[in-house]
């Protein structure tokens, strides 16, 4: 028997007080509307980054996907458009992540499993058959290999016959979250962030529609961060992006508005609303004060929201879609441009086909039955949501603080400060379960002796035996000497300080893998090594 | 106790979670950090002379990892070590690696107390006190 549920429930870390029931216009003392609020897209963008929101177009639907062989993968997204889907999503496994093809020994058992293995442009190729890129737009999560991806999939375009001017898409490259957070990395800091500036310089001359960073919370809070610790690392993050930007002689207005963003919303669906409502305050406030951005594209910020894979439970899994469609109902009255909506199974395997069309159809749901697509930024003006609001703004320049008293964001990671705060507060949210401050359901409250097995995604493991065949295949039918030629040119742009993408791509073209590159990267930059620590 | 990271898996929070548990439990942890080889898990507990490995495996690629770590130990004849985990693992697979001799397997939802119950119960088990 379970002793009794305790009569509140409190999300762990909640920055909403515990002791203050209503709110009033008392709360908004001190709130200037026309200077902090605004109008939907206008300056600070508190309301929204355009002005008629979702009655001018409705967010992209945007389910992140990717397991098996690049022709599984290839059938998923086919599945996905033909059901509705507005833009695509890739989920690469592991060995990608992280910069091994999928013949090398680190790799074994590993591929295709959390992801889609690719690590040829002829995987690329495969991926995206029969799949226009000049348009669809593609968001890629990849990290410490971007610049390798991003030239896969700049090759494949070409043999399409599409330019790289027309290519729309994102590609995750935020490299500062996965020290923080992720933990797929490959160099240390500083050469990461250099080979970043680069992307940053290549994309703004050659594709100008593509968003070549997403800085993300998204990981830092499944890491176990609190909501407000989720905002403040995020932009701090993104404000490194930009001074080093700067310092590499980069206009800001050239490659700020090319800057996205991508964020978490979980339970706690007010402090949830305040949070994406702060961010675009905080953002564009900098980007003009601080940062001299004249550019109101360069103020104005853009993001992606995934509902909270952590907030998914293996218990009675069916209550996971009412959890993932209340967090999408949150990012969508917060203002997110794209959406991707959790599929039930996913605290159990990858999800099935059948379960990602019940959070594809969640999101169609909000968007067409709803009414909330009538009007910008509904809650504003609310006592609640606007001091709210405030008060994340008012937290975060706290935390800002801590990070610029250990020298800036880099300083801060290599000394292990974003990671040992997260790690406190995901001990903090173990331990509030545990001694039922918080209840989940199914979980600490209304369990249920008897679970109903769910059917599951399997990956078989032929996908990972003919991955390795098809990667020894090709390099063995390639020309060894224009492979060796142009990796020749990768080393001397690393160690010469060149841009990096030119030599990137032209070694694609000539058949290099991804695991070739990433090792003659690997001995001029050097590995990172994460401090093992925890709370 | 070893916890540990094989592979090329990043998601530590669950690792971090437990071993931060079991030392406030009164165990003795040692957190490997991540992206390590079973070669590399194998080695620190016979050199810390664990009394358990516990390893986090959230890349689906458990069915590889643990029998790998579980061959290394026999032939260090860590007969008496204790391997358990925990992670994305369904019931299934969970259920073929106990067959190999894999202890158990704790899934999302997990209290730690069941965890460390589970460790009081089983290490002396297996060293026949």
């Amino acid at each position: 028997m379970n002793p009794k549920a305790p009569e509140r429930s409190r999300f762990p870390g909640t920055l909403v007080p515990a002791d203050k029931p209503v709110y009033s216009a008392r709360d908004l003392e001190g709130l200037d509307p026309g200077r902090d609020v605004g109008e939907p897209g206008a300056f600070p963008f508190t309301r929204g980054p355009y002005a008629d929101m979702y009655r001018g177009k409705v967010w992209t639907m945007r389910m992140f996907s990717g397991f098996g062989t690049a022709a599984d993968t290839n059938r998923r997204f086919k599945y996905l458009l033909e059901h509705g889907q507005t833009g695509l999503s890739v989920a690469f496994d592991m060995p990608t992540l992280m910069g091994y093809d999928s013949d090398h020994a680190r790799s074994r058992g590993e591929v295709g499993r959390e992801g889609v293995a690719v690590c040829t442009l002829e995987d690329m190729e495969t991926l995206f058959d029969g799949i226009p890129l000049g348009e669809v737009s593609t968001s890629m999560t990849i990290n410490c290999t971007a610049a390798i991806l991003l030239a896969f999939y700049i090759a494949t375009a070409e043999k399409q016959g599409v330019p790289p001017g027309r290519l729309r898409g994102t590609i995750q490259n935020d490299i500062l979250k996965e020290y923080i957070a992720q933990k797929e990395w490959i160099f240390p800091p500083l050469p990461s962030l250099r080979i970043i500036t680069d992307m940053l310089a290549y994309c703004a001359e050659h594709l100008p529609k593509w968003n070549t960073v997403s800085v993300s919370g998204y990981h830092i809070r499944e890491a176990g961060s609190t909501a407000i610790q989720e905002l403040a690392y995020t932009l701090m993050d993104g404000f490194t992006y930009v001074e080093f930007g700067i310092k590499a002689g980069i206009p800001v207005d050239a490659f700020a508005p090319r800057l996205s963003f991508f964020f978490n919303s979980h339970m706690n669906f007010f402090e949830e609303i305040a949070k994406f409502r702060a961010a675009r305050r905080i953002w564009a406030r900098r980007m003009k004060g601080r940062y001299g951005a004249k550019n109101p594209e360069s103020w104005r910020l853009r993001f992606h929201t995934q509902t909270a894979g952590c907030s998914l439970t293996a218990q009675q899994p069916e209550n996971n879609i009412v959890r993932t469609a209340i967090e999408a109902l949150a990012a969508v009255l917060g203002g997110t441009q794209s959406l991707h909506t959790n599929s039930m199974d996913e605290a159990l395997a990858l999800p099935t086909e059948g379960a990602v069309k019940i959070a594809l159809r969640t999101q169609q749901i909000l968007a067409h039955e709803t009414g909330l697509t009538e009007v910008a930024d509904p809650l504003a003006g609310s006592y609640f949501i606007e001091s709210m609001t405030t008060k994340m703004e008012e937290e975060c320049e706290k935390i800002f603080g801590e990070i610029e008293k250990r020298g800036g964001m880099v300083p801060a990671i290599e000394q292990g400060y974003p990671q040992l705060e997260i790690a406190k507060a995901a001990y903090q949210f173990q331990k509030d379960l545990e001694d039922r401050r918080y209840i989940n359901v199914g979980v600490n409250e209304f369990v249920e002796r008897e679970e109903k097995p769910v059917p599951i995604l399997r990956i078989d493991p032929r996908v990972e035996r003919d991955q390795v065949a098809a990667v020894k295949r090709y390099k063995e039918s390639r020309d060894p000497a224009a492979a060796r030629e142009s990796l020749e040119a990768i080393r001397g742009a690393a160690t010469g300080g060149q841009n990096l993408m030119p030599p990137i791509l032209a070694a694609v073209r000539a058949h290099v893998t991804l695991g070739e590159i990433v090792d003659v990267l690997r001995r001029v930059f050097g590995e990172w090594r994460e401090p093992p620590i925890y709370w | 106790m070893i916890v540990a990271k094989p592979g090329l898996d990043g998601h530590d929070r669950g690792a971090k979670v437990v071993a931060a548990a079991l030392r406030d439990a009164g165990f003795e942890v040692i957190y490997t950090g991540l992206h390590q080889t079973t070669e590399a898990i194998v080695n620190a507990a016979l050199q810390e002379d664990a009394d358990a490995v516990c390893v986090s495996i959230l890349s689906g690629a458990h069915m590889t990892l643990f029998p790998e770590i579980l061959e290394l130990m026999r032939k260090k004849r860590m007969n008496d070590v204790l391997l358990c985990g925990g992670g994305i693992i369904p019931p299934e697979d969970a259920q073929e690696l106990a067959k190999q001799g894999v202890g158990k397997l704790f899934g999302p939802g997990t209290d730690t107390r069941d965890i460390i119950r589970y460790l009081n119960e089983e290490i002396p088990r297996r060293k026949g006190r």
